[in-house]
């Protein structure tokens, strides 16, 4: 150990390394290559996680939607082809039947599956737009963002049928002036007038309502277009710890049983699993990280190995002086040792400027990228862990790869290391 | 100092065998200054890395200064070489990329000298070999004759207790191997035990004693008048 902290070792290596400068520098940039492909590719892949991340934000990614579509099956008497209507007492059961459900949100919808949006007027100005029919909890499934002064849709609205909705970016443009607020004013929707509460931002994310939709409370809309108990579809969360897939096996299993479909009837209701759409997307995700660190990790093995070719080459220039060496008193562990260390150290010069270059790298890509909101790509970094991995990964390959030099220069005899030409 | 019985060395080469020191005895006392000569391959050299360590025999026996030079590993024999030799070669053998002192203090940096201590002794060594004012300079910088001596300042700066000298003037014109000769004399005159490998007659009568080797035995083996470089320096 005193060994590595000699300041005399130091100046026999900077000494040879020095006396080298070209070698040092084609050995240094293979490994800076390796670390620098490690670096940037695994901070850029960090990037679209990050980015992944930050576009289905405010949906709870273990979420799914359910409806229903015609039965593709006789069962119990019915014929094929009829159509099922989900219920709101649907949802009390899922609830009550199936614990891992965290939040079950029934929802209406006036104007995308079907139905011409209705029309939406305040004074002279008019738009169609689509009309939800929603239950306070949508807000935990998929997070409406609330421009300040207004707020979304309560229980005291559901309650007492409150002729109150939520409006998209959209629709206030539409229909107010630049300088109004449209808290508290009124539209008007199937000759009835309705107060606006609460303006949503348009989202990054994914979702039905756009930034074109009012969003009702659901007592309301059953009274307005006289839906009565029916349902459009559910929007259910899960817990966290829970697993979505089955839960949505479930769920049908047990609409199924309800609605009187065939067991088997894959047709009759329809669903998509966020959750699983996540997973394949993360997936996706995940790949890019292993390739990234497989394609860094060979590039930065490739280097090492160059380095330690390299000092073979040199050791094998060198042979007449470590001859020299050798009958002035150094013995086979001193002659290995310096080998060694150089190896390692050339390694890690070029690992930690291989780093800085990278870091360099993500920072421009950062400030190209910031602002532009369609790629989905945010804040690339590299964790301080497989910075300290990758170094510690060189350092015991630098030895590794080192070894082989180091033996080589001490196997062959000193007398044959004389004379050497 | 240094005490030879029956040393037998051969070189294997393939299913051939070439059988070049047979047999040698000799015995050297401190401090004195002892040519070794014979033809070309006689086996001078050979018989100077047995004694250097750097090559070993196949039987007989080695003595130095009282330690008998026996089952050497590695090691072992590089701490030998570092304690009681110091070699001097026909090649100057000085590192290209180190300085003049950088070179001569390379011997203490294997002896675990402190760099102060070194730089100090590398310096003093420099200076008897006159070549003080050349310590920062490179070997390519320096003469034939300058890189022998600054070769020799080296050997000597590890004040081992015998300096084995292969050839040491086979680079040199006559002018500057008297001037070396001189050098190897004055550090003779101090006390210093050297054997002088060389195939040259005027080198050999400037020692104190000649062995001759021929087809791998001492031939002869005679204490010579010494002929003093100085004599043909100006
Ligand atoms: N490493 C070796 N392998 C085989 N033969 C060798 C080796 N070294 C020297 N020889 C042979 O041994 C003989 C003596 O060599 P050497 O000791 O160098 O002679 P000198 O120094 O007297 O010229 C020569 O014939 C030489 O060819
Ligand atoms: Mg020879």
């Amino acid at each position: 150990m005193r060994f590595i902290f000699d300041r005399d070792t130091w100046q026999e290596i900077f000494g040879s390394i020095r006396k080298n400068k070209v070698r040092t520098i084609i050995t240094i940039i293979g490994v800076l290559w390796g670390i620098f492909v490690y670096i940037a590719l695994s901070g850029a892949t960090k990037g679209l996680d990050n980015g992944f991340e930050r576009e289905f934000q405010g949906i709870a990614n273990n979420s799914m939607f359910v409806w229903t579509q015609r039965t593709s099956m006789p069962y119990a008497g019915f014929k094929i082809g009829r159509a099922v209507q989900l219920k709101l007492s649907d949802a009390e059961e899922l609830r009550n039947k199936l614990p891992d459900i965290q939040f079950i949100a029934p929802r209406n919808v006036m104007g995308i599956f079907g139905g011409s949006p209705p029309q939406v007027s305040r004074g002279m100005k008019t738009g169609t737009y689509a009309v939800f029919g929603d239950y306070p909890v949508i807000d935990k499934i998929s997070k409406k963002k609330i421009y300040e002064g207004g707020r979304f849709l309560n229980e005291r609205d559901m309650e007492n049928e409150r002729r109150v909705c939520v409006i998209g970016e959209r629709v206030r443009n539409d229909l107010f002036d630049r300088d109004e607020d449209p808290v508290g004013s009124y539209v008007k929707l199937n000759n009835v007038y309705f107060q606006v509460v609460g303006v949503y931002k348009k989202s990054e994310n994914v979702d039905f309502e756009g930034d074109n939709s009012l969003m009702l409370p659901y007592t309301t809309y059953r009274k307005i277009f006289n839906t009565g108990e029916n349902v459009g579809w559910f929007a259910i969360a899960a817990y966290d710890e829970a697993d979505v897939i089955a839960l949505e096996k479930d769920v049908k299993r047990l609409l199924k049983r309800r609605h009187k479909v065939h067991p088997e009837d894959e047709r009759a209701f329809g669903s998509f699993n966020l959750g699983e759409a996540f997973a394949k997307l993360f997936g996706f995700a995940k790949g890019l990280n292993f390739l990234s660190l497989f394609v860094g990790f060979a590039t930065i093995i490739a280097g090492v190995i160059a380095i330690g070719n390299i000092l073979l080459i040199s050791v094998k220039e060198r042979t007449r002086e470590l001859g020299v060496r050798r009958a002035l008193g150094a013995t086979p562990a001193e002659v290995r040792g310096q080998i060694l260390l150089e190896s390692v150290f050339l390694t890690l010069v070029a690992g930690i400027l291989g780093i800085i270059l990278g870091a360099f790298v993500l920072a421009i890509i950062n400030v190209i990228t910031q602002g532009s909101s369609g790629f989905p790509y945010t804040n690339p970094t590299v964790p301080i862990p497989y910075i300290f991995s990758a170094l510690f990964i060189m350092v015991v390959l630098g030895t590794l790869i080192g070894l082989i030099p180091a033996q080589r220069a001490v196997s062959i005899k000193p007398i044959d290391a004389l004379r050497e030409e | 100092m240094i005490e030879i019985k029956d040393l037998h060395k051969s070189y294997r080469m393939g299913s051939n065998s070439l059988h070049v020191l047979k047999g040698l005895n000799l015995s050297i006392k401190e401090g004195e200054l002892v040519a070794i000569m014979g033809s070309s391959g006689s086996g001078k050299s050979t018989f100077l890395n047995i004694l250097g360590m750097l090559d070993e025999a196949d039987s007989g026996q080695y003595v130095l200064d009282s330690v008998p030079i026996k089952d050497l590993n590695e090691t072992k024999a590089a701490k030998y070489r570092n304690k009681f030799l110091g070699f001097i070669f026909q090649s100057f053998n000085l590192i290209n990329y180190k300085t003049a002192i950088e070179n001569v203090s390379l011997p203490l940096y294997y002896q675990k000298v402190n760099r102060k201590e070194r730089q100090e002794k590398a310096l003093q060594y420099l200076e008897k070999v006159g070549l003080k004012q050349w310590a920062d300079h490179l070997p390519s910088e320096l003469s034939g004759g300058q890189k022998q001596r600054v070769a020799i300042a080296r050997a000597l700066a590890a004040e081992p207790k015998v300096l084995l000298a292969d050839e040491l003037t086979g680079a040199l014109d006559s002018k500057t191997s008297y001037e070396i000769m001189e050098l190897i004399q004055e550090i003779n005159d101090e006390g210093k035990t050297i054997l002088v490998v060389t195939h040259e007659p005027d080198i050999a009568n400037m020692c104190k004693r000649i062995v001759h080797l021929k087809d791998g035995v001492i031939v002869e083996d005679t204490f010579v008048e010494q002929v003093r470089a100085s004599e043909y320096v100006q």
